[in-house]
């Protein structure tokens, strides 16, 4: 009898805890009406932020692909000194709260700073740019990107590579025929992981770069000047170019993978 | 190729591998036999490459290998869970160290004008149904065999083979044990098994190394292991004290002037029985019962081991070891140059 009674605890809170985050989402998606939606993505000030988050977000989820693959494999295979400091270091852009975040990179990049001078002499602009928005993304969706790939990584058993070097490949042949395509499911959600946590970035951004407004900037100026349901429908808009968005990347993604569904037969 | 190891050792810190001296001559089928943690993988994973040494060296004929990556030895491995590339087809599979060959090696072995070993191997090994298919959907058997023939592809001077046979069932076992025969005599390559089963070490392997502890404690003839262990470790470990080669006939086995009685037909290409010593029943009398094998021998040596007597025993040119309980003991109550009667059944015969 007590087994039951756990049980029925454990379905209500579930169900309690499903309602808390479909509830407010379903909330705002139904709340624009289609005029509105139509008139939203109308206006040049919408589309093109959104189009901004989309380029930031992806351009942050491409550097971290291509900086942060070497690492998210060498804290999967190798045992070293200081890797739990090395882990902990690489996790710290999760738990630091993100205006501190921008405010970070505002102290090395802004004029008080030789570095941000030495930008500014040469003409590269950060504060206020793309370029800012994109070091801001990258900064914060490094960790998740990191992770999954250093997940997918570990999960390649190492005698496979073992196997291959002993058929003559060296250690990069080894990665890019056996490694990367067995880890690369992994990978792909990290892209996907790293590139939504970057296109939800916020606090940071409009430390660095309250103009050019990404997505989530216009929806905070149009609720601060024109109240809720102004900001709702660039909401709406946003939600259902970032599922497009990575729908897609899992559908391209995931077509190397025949292997394991057919192999389950 | 002859693969020759000197004064090997490993430091992995909890383990190490220490004096490894071990000789294989070209073409040889070489079984290296230990107990679980004895430090035969790692002494695999040393040969790969896969594992710094601390010390000594690794000689593939006269070219030494201890410094060269894993890529460059020639040595070719396949493991127990048979390591396929699960993204791979079998062919694909098979084919995969060819892509990297041809660059390689071409300098090393002026062959490149044969065929690929792959148009050999495939029908050798019945794979060519199976070209096709991706590794998860093969059985165990088929798995190996295409493990084997991804490793003997690209023509390793020297093939270790870890556990090969130890994850299959038992009837998988058997036909692999013959591809695995089939497959040395016509690689030309030297293989090095490890294995824990004496059946598989005696039917396949000329030469033999018994490892303790990161140790090699005794290595030889596989005969002269299992009938001369030099070491207590290496007679425990051996455990099958009653081995002997002998020529087969119709239903018996003939080792010098002994005749034994067996009770199944051997195997192509066996060369061994064994029985174990509690199998012998030792009597003072001729018994007069269904057993057929019976000799007259006389009483060698008696140790005691606490909870049973061990009895060497002289049966005209060879000795028997029978393991007998206390109880046993003193109602035979055997002594040195007694004699005795010797008796068992057909069946606890061993065919190797």
């Amino acid at each position: 009898m007590r087994k039951e009674t756990f049980l029925w605890l454990t379905l209500i809170s579930s169900f309690i805890v499903l309602l808390f985050v479909t509830v407010p989402l379903l909330r705002m998606l139904t709340a624009p009406s289609f005029a509105s939606l139509w008139e939203t993505i109308r206006d040049p000030e919408v589309y093109r932020s959104i189009g901004l988050s989309l380029y930031t977000g992806i351009s942050a989820a491409a550097i971290c692909f291509v900086c942060g693959t070497p690492l998210a494999y060498l804290l999967a295979r190798s045992e070293f000194r200081g890797k739990k400091l090395v882990e902990a270091i690489v996790d710290l852009p999760i738990v630091i709260p993100h205006p501190v975040v921008g405010i970070a990179l505002l102290g090395l990049v802004g004029k008080n700073f030789w570095l941000g001078r030495l930008m500014h002499e040469i003409g590269l602009r950060i504060v206020g740019s793309p370029a800012g928005i994109i070091m801001v993304m990258t900064f914060v969706g490094l960790p998740f990107y990191l992770q999954a790939a250093k997940e997918g990584f570990a999960s390649v058993s190492p005698r496979l590579e073992a196997v291959s070097r002993s058929l003559g490949a060296s250690m990069f042949a080894t990665f890019i025929h056996v490694t990367f395509p067995l880890a690369w499911r992994s990978i792909l959600s990290g892209i996907i992981m790293c590139c939504a946590r970057a296109i939800s970035e916020f606090g940071a951004v409009i430390i660095i770069a309250y103009h050019p407004m990404i997505a989530p900037v216009l929806m905070y100026e149009r609720f601060q000047s024109f109240g809720l349901r102004y900001s709702q429908p660039v909401a709406v808009w946003l939600i259902f170019v970032c599922l497009l968005l990575f729908l897609s990347l899992r559908l391209i993604g995931g077509s190397s993978r025949r292997f394991e569904s057919r192999g389950r037969v | 190729m002859s693969l020759t190891i000197e004064n090997l050792a490993v430091d992995l810190g909890q383990f190490q591998l220490r004096d490894v001296n071990l000789t294989l001559e070209t073409g040889d089928f070489f079984a290296l036999l230990g107990p679980t943690g004895a430090g035969k993988s790692v002494l695999l994973e040393a040969l790969v490459g896969l594992v710094p040494q601390s010390s000594g060296a690794i000689y593939i004929n006269e070219r030494e290998i201890s410094r060269l990556p894993p890529e460059e030895r020639g040595i070719g491995i396949v493991y127990q869970d048979y390591a396929l590339f699960p993204h791979l087809t079998v062919r694909e599979n098979i084919r995969y160290g060819l892509k990297f060959k041809s660059r390689k090696k071409s300098g090393r072995k002026a062959e490149g004008n044969r065929p690929d070993a792959a148009a050999e191997l495939i029908p050798l090994l019945g794979l060519g149904h199976l070209l096709q298919r991706y590794p998860v959907t093969l059985s165990g058997g088929e798995q190996q065999r295409v493990a084997l023939a991804r490793a003997l592809v690209v023509k390793p001077d020297i093939l270790l083979l870890d556990e090969p046979l130890s994850a299959l069932d038992p009837n998988f076992r058997q036909e692999l044990r013959s591809y695995l025969k089939k497959l040395h005599a016509v690689s030309g390559a030297t293989f090095l098994m490890v294995t824990h089963d004496f059946a598989e070490a005696l039917s396949l392997a000329r030469h033999a190394a018994i490892m303790a502890a990161g140790r090699i404690e005794q290595h030889g003839t596989i005969e002269d292991i299992f009938r001369r262990p030099t070491t207590a470790v290496v007679a425990d470990f051996v455990g099958m004290k009653n081995l002997f080669k002998v020529e087969f006939s119709a239903a018996a086995a003939r080792c010098e002037a002994v005749e034994f009685k067996i009770a199944r037909r051997p195997e192509p290409g066996s060369g061994f029985i064994a029985i174990r010593p509690e199998d012998l029943i030792l009597s003072k009398n001729p018994l007069i019962s269904s057993l057929q094998n019976s000799f007259k021998g006389r009483v060698k040596a008696v140790r005691s081991h606490g909870f049973f007597y061990e009895i060497d025993l002289i049966v005209k040119t060879l000795i028997f070891t029978a393991v007998i309980t206390n109880h046993a003991f003193f109602d035979l109550n055997p002594a040195v140059n007694n004699d005795l009667y010797l008796s068992f059944k057909a069946t606890a015969v061993h065919i190797f």
